[in-house]
């Protein structure tokens, strides 16, 4: 069976021997299959973003080891592991270059897996290219090519930013809580089109998210973290028929306390 | 007067290619590089070396702008890998380059009167164009080939680096300055391209020194004292008065701004109360000035906006009060 992404035996301590220390992940074990769409829920501190990190390379675990598509990782830069993973991140200024044109942003997002060469970054069969791809997003940018990014609403560039990580078909994709900073109605397009593009191109996916009716509603497995562990999991039929309430008694069960999160939606 | 206003054009000229170079680290980059004040310097000790020992001015020139090049790259060197401080490494780089420029002229100053430079070998080319021009302009110059020569060079270098940051790996380097969290996540060696652009920015400033001193006919160790501050008042008045949407237009603005900068100073150094030794000062000032006074008439204009807006409001209330 080929893994797109493996996870074995991560962990990661901050702070270590300090009064400060946090375990951030415990022995984290994971496995994606092609096309697997994980959530990932988990209260404030849970270590969510900590794994998000160890898997794009912006941190370096303290044990453990991380593959890609059967290659050690473990080791490679957050620059060089960027050629197999596309990421979203949670403030929509993150993700693009604001005083760049959108076709230049584009560009910039095409040379992920391509090397960079002297060649122009922009030529005219990139340039329909863009369009074509742009249009796909229904929000007219396909006529604003020549626009700087940062002319555009928050709700704008995060589609622009899914767009950008996507549609070079990464190995894996890490979207980090990538619809928390959107007012409700943004929010919905933004989980709309993240469905419809990561359907369209099967790309094998790693969603964090601070709301359990999207945790719920999306992807084809989940998972629920505590104290830097994976204390839940369902997949496959069991996870279809998860709901809201069913979440928290399960996480109720097994911490025997309530699910303490002041930015976890419940409804 | 018009002689003077004619050398400042001149020099001008020759100032943009290191303003240009100010450019790429300051606003492309966002990199506040202090390196100019000693790779300047670099630049003018390296080929005036050269020169004296017998080697072509090109060619001298040219290992100048290589010489910038490797400077630049220790700077980023420092930020990348050894974790410094932006400011900080350049001024360390800066105080080390005073010591290496020392080495490198063997003395604080080397004169090049005697020498054949690239001005004298334009010079001779342009003297038949001189000669004619001679008896249509009635203002004669020396020579028409500086101007000429610095012009062409100027264009040809910023046309380049307009086509280079278009490029791949150009538009790579922008989003250094834009937004490293984004380009590391698209795969770019941020440290790689922070490393090319200060080196890129640090060769046009050689470049430039190098020209300056064969233009002004020596090299001297102290030439480079406040270079940055020159480079940085060339692309703030450019930027002003020129504006920079673009990057073909903010290459433009900041040549511009280099020649009326030039042009400024040879003004204000007419005024008798004024000396030479002020030129930092009146520096200083200018670039004050080119920062505050947008800003001033900006708040102007946006007080005006409302004060309409509320002029009108108030009109209309006058009317819907009038018609009931």
């Amino acid at each position: 069976m080929r893994l797109l992404l493996q996870l074995k035996q991560i962990t990661k301590v901050f702070n270590e021997g300090t009064i400060d220390e946090k375990v951030a992940l415990k022995h984290i074990e994971l496995s994606l299959q092609p096309g697997d769409f994980v959530t990932i829920i988990g209260s404030n501190g849970a270590g969510k973003s900590t794994l998000m990190n160890i898997i794009s390379g912006r941190l370096s675990p303290d044990t453990g080891e991380v593959m890609i598509d059967g290659k050690h990782v473990t080791t490679m830069s957050e620059h060089d592991r960027a050629r197999y993973i596309g990421r979203v991140f949670q403030d929509p200024m993150a993700g693009t270059a604001p005083n760049m044109t959108i076709e230049e942003n584009l560009a910039i997002a095409y040379n992920r897996t391509v090397k960079r060469t002297l060649r122009f970054g922009v030529t005219k069969k990139r340039r329909q290219f863009f369009k074509e791809t742009l249009a796909t997003l229904q929000l007219g940018l396909e006529n604003r090519l020549h626009a700087k990014v940062g002319l555009l609403s928050g709700g704008e560039r995060q589609a622009l930013s899914l767009l950008m990580a996507t549609f070079t078909k990464p190995h894996v994709l890490l979207l980090d809580e990538h619809t928390a900073a959107l007012d409700p109605a943004r929010a919905q397009l933004i989980t709309d089109l993240t469905k419809q593009i990561v359907e369209q191109h099967r790309l094998t996916t790693l969603m964090v998210t601070h709301n359990m009716e999207q945790a719920v509603q999306l992807g084809n497995r989940l998972i629920m973290m505590d104290g830097g562990q994976i204390i839940f999991e369902a997949s496959g039929e069991e996870k279809k028929k998860l709901t809201v309430e069913k979440l928290l008694q399960e996480f109720q069960r097994i911490r025997g306390s309530q699910f303490a999160s002041d930015r976890a939606v419940l409804v | 007067m018009i002689t003077a206003l004619f050398s400042s054009v001149e020099a001008g000229l020759l100032y943009a290619l290191m303003a240009l170079g100010v450019y790429i680290s300051f606003r492309i980059l966002d990199f506040p590089d202090l390196t100019v004040d000693g790779s300047f310097v670099t630049g003018a000790a390296v080929a005036s070396v050269f020169i004296v020992g017998g080697v072509h001015p090109f060619v001298a020139s040219l290992a100048a702008l290589g010489a910038g090049f490797l400077a630049g790259c220790t700077t980023g060197l420092l930020h990348t890998k050894g974790k410094i401080n932006p400011l900080l490494s350049g001024i360390l780089m800066m105080i080390a380059l005073y010591s290496i420029n020392l080495r490198i002229m063997g003395k604080p100053n080397v004169p090049l009167l005697q020498q054949e430079t690239v001005m004298t070998i334009m010079a001779k080319q342009f003297q038949r164009m001189d000669e004619a021009l001679a008896t249509i302009v009635p203002f004669v110059p020396k020579t028409w080939a500086v101007i000429v020569f610095g012009t062409l060079l100027v264009v040809i270098v910023k046309v380049v680096i307009d086509l280079f940051l278009k490029t791949e790996v150009g538009l790579a380097l922008r989003a250094v300055g834009d937004n490293k969290k984004m380009i590391a996540s698209f795969s770019g060696n941020t440290d790689r391209l922070t490393i090319l652009g200060l080196g890129l920015s640090n060769a046009l400033v050689a470049f430039s020194g190098a020209l300056i001193a064969q233009y002004s006919g020596f090299s001297d160790i102290g030439m480079g004292i406040g270079m940055i501050v020159i480079g940085l008042a060339s692309v703030i008045i450019g930027e002003a008065l020129f504006g920079a949407k673009t990057i073909v237009r903010a290459t433009l603005a900041v040549i511009l701004g280099a020649i009326v900068y030039r042009i400024v100073i040879t003004l204000a150094l007419r005024v008798q109360f004024l000396e030479t030794g002020d030129v930092k000062l009146i520096t200083a000032c200018i670039v004050i000035l080119a920062l505050v006074v947008p800003q001033m008439v900006a708040a102007r204009a946006e007080k005006q906006r409302k004060a309409r807006k509320r002029g009108a409001s108030v009109a209309s209330t006058q009317a819907d009060y009038e018609s009931v």
